[in-house]
């Protein structure tokens, strides 16, 4: 379970560029649970998984996960319990190292690294195994280097290494987002599954509406820092692609309406 | 050149090629330009040499000065991580420092190590010539090294070096501390300088604050010119590779200061511009190659 207690982040504090990213947010995630984060650009939902993640201390507030109170674990710490997938492909693996070395380096998050072999005969069985499930023929080429493969081919063996330790908390950053519509469909395929087998507490931020309601079972919308919209079960199913952008357009009209008072 | 100068230089590109490892893990695997190295090897040289005059071991002193060595690299990789100081100028901090540091170790600019035990006594003993005992124990050293240094780098341990120099946050996700493995990698780095330090004052038969000008400069010119001739494809190849691009600088420098070009010949002075124009030709040459390419 996530629990986030007022949660308040500034940027470029007392600055001309005073931007307050995360504005007293609590939030408290079950175990298990699925939640699809949307919301306009700068609504703070990259903000509030790297929060969560340990990228930046919060400014106050709290954050546990489990009876851990984690909020001044640095990032290092925290992904024992966490495990991120980002938006751009390249972040997720090391270009110059092998399949097998990333893989290899994935099985010991959060573990202690000493001076046994970095990879070991006996684990290369499991990695061709876990990388035959995504289908790509990657489990042939355990030697190439991760460098030599397609952002789409990189961003499946980022998702298969985050959860190749089972994690706590699962972080996704738009992780499709960068890749054709294609390859994005087979890695939100591949999402959908691992987080159905190994019933993961995730987060997933997303700007499109669709996958929002369809994937997960609870969604939360973002607004200047604030959570303005939060539903589950099967109130999330049943809501549509409209009811969402509705919401948006009624908060963004706000935004309007105080901009013209503020001008006239 | 003479049977004794391409010895003289063989001998030298190997003593020296402990130290070039040391520049590739810095600058080529943790991607961290570190300059602590021109202080680092001269202070490996007054560790080795204080504890031989003061009756030390030839070969503990060596453990000495490594550890040194890793010390004086700890020191710089800590300004960087911990206090956010560019690596660079936290590097050339360190090697500032060091300058009076290895003067207060010598407790003078040089100690002479003439007449004093060193590490190639026992293999004198054996019957073999000097100029053919020093060659022996540094091909020994440079393999114990180069063998050493490719297994770390095999190891979970080493594996996170490699990934910390390669994509951070990558690794950071992975919950690699990479303050940690910048540190333990810096101070292993200068502790491999101060080792190579530690020998060739052992070898030339004084310790010398002024030894370590233009280390880091050779270094580079020696990884660049192994990657260049015998290729980096692999790690260990191109462990080896800055080896024997060590050797390779010090026959190329041997040749050039035996040049006589109508009465005008380089001076042994010359060395560190000779070496510049040599890293400033590598460094560009990639470049140049590709505009020429592409008209």
């Amino acid at each position: 379970m996530i629990t986030i207690e007022h949660c308040t982040k500034y940027f470029h504090r007392g600055s001309v560029n005073e931007v307050l990213a995360l504005n007293d947010i609590d939030l408290q995630v079950a175990n298990g649970d699925f939640t699809t984060v949307i919301g306009s650009n700068g609504a703070g939902k990259s903000t509030l998984l790297n929060a969560l993640a340990g990228s930046f201390f919060l400014d106050s507030g709290a954050i546990s996960i489990g009876d851990l109170t984690v909020t001044r674990w640095p990032e290092y710490k925290r992904a024992k319990l966490i495990a991120r997938v980002f938006q751009d492909p390249l972040l997720g693996t090391c270009p110059s190292a092998t399949i097998e070395q990333n893989m290899a380096l994935a099985l010991r998050r959060g573990k202690r690294r000493g001076l046994g072999p970095g990879v070991r005969a006996c684990d290369r069985e499991l990695f061709a195994r876990e990388l035959a499930k995504i289908g790509l023929g990657l489990e042939e080429r355990l030697q190439d280097r991760v460098g030599l493969l397609s952002g789409g081919q990189r961003q499946a063996l980022t998702m298969l290494m985050a959860t190749l330790v089972r994690p706590e908390v699962l972080l996704l950053d738009e992780h499709i987002a960068a890749l054709d519509p294609k390859t994005a469909g087979q890695i939100l395929s591949l999402t959908r599954e691992i987080v159905a087998e190994q019933n993961l507490t995730t987060l997933m931020i997303t700007h499109n509406m669709k996958h929002a309601i369809d994937l997960g079972n609870r969604l939360i919308m973002l607004h200047q820092g604030r959570i303005i919209l939060d539903v589950c079960g099967e109130e999330k199913q049943s809501l549509s692609v409209d009811d969402l952008l509705q919401q948006f357009y009624r908060v963004q009209g706000e935004e309007l309406a105080n901009d013209s008072m503020l001008l006239t | 050149m003479t049977f004794y100068a391409a010895i003289g230089a063989l001998e030298q590109g190997l003593v020296y090629g402990i130290m070039v490892i040391g520049v590739y893990l810095t600058f080529r695997i943790l991607d961290f330009p570190d300059l602590t190295v021109d202080g680092s090897l001269p202070l490996g040289a007054a560790i080795s040499a204080v504890a031989i005059t003061s009756g030390l071991n030839p070969y503990l002193s060596l453990l000495f000065a490594a550890m040194g060595g890793f010390a004086a690299g700890m020191v710089t990789a800590i300004l960087n991580t911990k206090f956010k100081i560019l690596h660079l100028l936290a590097s050339i901090l360190t090697m500032i420092a060091l300058y009076s540091i290895n003067i207060r170790i010598m407790g003078g600019p040089n100690i002479a190590l003439i007449g004093s035990n060193t590490v190639f006594d026992p293999v004198i003993a054996l019957g073999l010539p000097p100029h053919l005992a020093s060659l022996v124990v540094f091909s020994l050293f440079s393999l114990v090294v180069m063998g050493g240094v490719i297994w770390f780098l095999r190891t979970e341990f080493g594996q996170a070096i490699l990934a910390t120099g390669d994509n951070a946050q990558m690794i950071i996700s992975q919950g690699v501390n990479t303050h940690f493995i910048i540190i333990v990698g810096v101070g292993l780095s200068n502790g491999l300088v101060a080792l190579s330090g530690a020998l060739i004052a052992q070898n030339q038969g004084a310790a010398d604050v002024g030894m370590g000008i233009g280390t880091i400069i050779a270094g580079l010119a020696s990884v660049i010119v192994g990657e260049t001739v015998f290729g980096s494809r692999s790690i260990a190849r191109a462990i080896v590779a800055a080896v024997l691009g060590s050797v390779v600088y010090r026959l190329a420098i041997a040749l050039a200061l035996g040049l006589d070009l109508g009465g005008f010949t380089f001076s042994p002075s010359d060395l560190n511009l000779i070496t510049a124009l040599l890293v400033i030709g590598a460094l560009i040459a990639p470049n140049v190659k590709k505009k020429l390419l592409a008209q």
